[in-house]
């Protein structure tokens, strides 16, 4: 997914001469913009709280500058600056997180991320989004540039497997359905963001196949979430089940909670489950895989957790 | 222990030093509270910018090719406050809703305030936020300047020596650093809260052309702050100043910081320090 972002940030950049990247003592590729486009392209020192603000400088005077660094040093250090220089100021700055959640786990918990996305939506003003795959962060960066106000991108490590379609269109803050269920089927409705949305999809596959319904909603935008969607697919919905590499506290599934209370005017929501990180740090090294697998977020996890709740809940396959 | 350089001299202030003061009295008398010690030694500082330096167009506060001052000892707000009312950026009226609900004044600037270039407050974020905004400036071919207002005790914060290395990498000659040095913070003086000296050093050690004035003199402010040089460093100025300048009362007492329980008595013995001698 990376190396969609710097492909398609180049192209634009070559377009639109407000497009500045600022990358984090990292080169992600694009060191030929420092002589082809010297004044769009900055590969600054280890200084995060600087460059934050430098950023929302540059932004206060028209330019859309795009902070590249790992999720965890980008969303972690210079969190006051975030707070305060560019979001309550609305200021243009793209915030693109490196290996958000469990993708650097094989550098323990100083890298890894699993909060971002709680406490970047917990921030005023920000706009919070896990592209699903390469495809969809090719589909998205072109949308950033219109866009007013802030907005951090986790990206995934890895963008495959492509799930995303070109024939769903792609608009921020409007989540996609995937996967539909059968009309008038009991289903259940899985709700996945980034990462998760490609395993949502298996699982939905396999849970259809021994009989469990599935409709799967991607919600790529966490903020501003698409209520309206989340609350219109759930209603026919005899479950829904979040989906989220972050933890449980105050992340996608919290979000999702939140829109359905929100969006519920007193009537009552559809029962939920939330899988996603506990409440710790991770101790634990290896990679992304092997950490989905040790925490439960692996295809064949979701499989089980929804047959396992299908069946507590006495719910009647079709 | 001050040497001769950081002497201020006791010369009275003039009238217009005097009615700036006012306008901060006025906000004073209205709030029964406020900042009121780092407002006060640096209005001098802001005055000379906005008197005699900085480029800019009170009724079109956002003109791209503005000079920009940003006020990142954003508690020091009254003076600034003060020299934009005078501008009438805002009117001069509003001094007296300063912190009450419904006023665009609050207890720390924001920039939705016009003529307001930052939102500051939180310490150490003005000199990267000036930086960004001068390295624009350069980008965008415009002859903007920065000027970015640090507290001295601000200079804690770790945020403007990195902010400070990026400034001489990208040799932003177009941005001037002024430490307002009055030598106190909340706690006591700075020297024990964390001690800053040599000053000087620091600021020439990270690559600044750094000089040091009396930052209530009028004539060696504008020299410091017109000074044109080709050599491409960025600039520090050292402002030696005086905590709560133009109030016997308040001058280098740091409980004068910030001041709860003005009252009419106060707002009296204020104004009386500010009659003419």
């Amino acid at each position: 997914m990376l190396f969609a972002f710097r492909d398609m940030v180049y192209e634009m950049a070559k377009k639109d001469k407000r497009i500045v990247l600022i990358c984090v003592d990292q080169d992600i590729g694009l060191a030929k913009m420092a002589d082809e486009m010297p004044n769009q392209y900055f590969m600054e020192g280890i200084s995060e709280a600087n460059i934050t603000g430098v950023a929302s400088g540059l932004a206060a005077d028209g330019l859309i500058p795009h902070i590249v660094n790992h999720a965890s040093f980008l969303t972690r250090r210079p969190f006051e600056q975030i707070i305060l220089d560019t979001c309550l100021q609305e200021r243009n700055v793209r915030f693109i997180g490196m290996g958000g959640g469990l993708a650097t786990a094989h550098l323990g918990p100083t890298h890894t991320v699993i909060e971002d996305l709680s406490v970047m939506r917990a921030v005023p003003a920000m706009t919070v989004i896990a592209p699903c795959d390469a495809d969809e962060m090719r589909r998205l960066l072109p949308l950033t540039v219109p866009w007013a106000g802030p907005i951090y991108v986790r990206l995934a490590r890895y963008g495959k497997p492509i799930v995303s379609r070109e024939e769903d269109g792609f608009a921020i803050g409007k989540a996609i359905l995937l996967r539909q269920a059968p009309a008038n089927a009991k289903h259940v409705l899985l709700i996945s963001t980034g990462a998760m949305t490609n395993r949502a999809v298996a699982a939905a596959n396999e849970l259809a196949a021994s009989g469990t319904e599935c409709a799967v909603l991607h919600v790529h935008t966490i903020k501003p979430i698409d209520r309206d969607a989340i609350c219109a697919h759930a209603s026919d919905a005899s479950l829904v089940v979040t989906l989220e590499e972050n933890v449980l506290s105050g992340g996608f599934g919290s979000a999702c909670v939140e829109a359905l209370v929100d969006g519920s005017d007193l009537r009552p929501i559809p029962p939920v489950h939330r899988i996603g990180l506990p409440d710790r740090f991770v101790h634990e090294y290896g990679t992304q895989e092997s950490l989905f697998e040790a925490f439960g977020l692996e295809t064949h996890h979701i499989v089980k957790t929804v047959t396992e709740c299908v069946q507590r809940m006495g719910i009647r396959r079709n | 222990m001050h040497t001769d350089s950081q002497i201020v001299s006791a010369q009275p202030l003039d009238a217009r030093s005097r009615q700036l003061r006012r306008h901060i009295v006025t906000a004073l008398e209205g709030a029964g509270k406020g900042h009121v010690g780092s407002a006060l030694s640096a209005v001098e500082i802001l005055r000379v910018l906005y008197d005699d330096i900085m480029t800019y167009r009170v009724s079109e506060p956002a003109w791209p090719d503005r000079d920009r001052c940003i006020l990142s000892k954003g508690h020091g707000c009254l003076a600034l406050y003060a020299i934009l009312a005078d501008k009438g950026f805002i009117d001069v009226q509003e001094m007296s809703g300063y912190t009450s609900t419904g006023s665009r004044l609050g207890g720390c600037s924001e920039s939705m305030v016009p003529g307001v270039e930052a939102t500051t407050g939180a310490l150490g974020h003005g000199l990267p936020v000036g930086a960004g905004m001068a390295l624009a400036a350069r980008i965008q071919g415009r002859p903007s300047k920065v000027f970015v207002v640090l507290g001295d005790a601000e200079l804690d914060e770790g945020s403007n020596w990195e902010a400070a290395l990026f400034v001489n990498k990208h040799r932003l000659s177009n941005l001037i650093v002024i430490v307002d040095r009055n030598r106190l913070q909340i706690a006591g003086p700075t020297e024990e809260v964390m001690p800053l000296e040599p000053l000087k050093e620091k600021w020439m050690a990270f690559g600044f052309h750094t000089v040091e004035v009396d930052g209530h003199d009028l004539a060696q402010l504008r020299r410091a702050f017109e000074n044109e040089r080709s050599t491409g460093a960025p600039k520090a100025v050292i402002c030696h100043t005086v905590k709560g300048k133009g109030f016997p009362f308040a001058e280098n007492d740091h409980n004068w910081h910030w001041k709860g329980g003005i009252d009419a008595a106060w707002v009296e013995k204020m104004n009386l320090a500010l009659e003419e001698k």
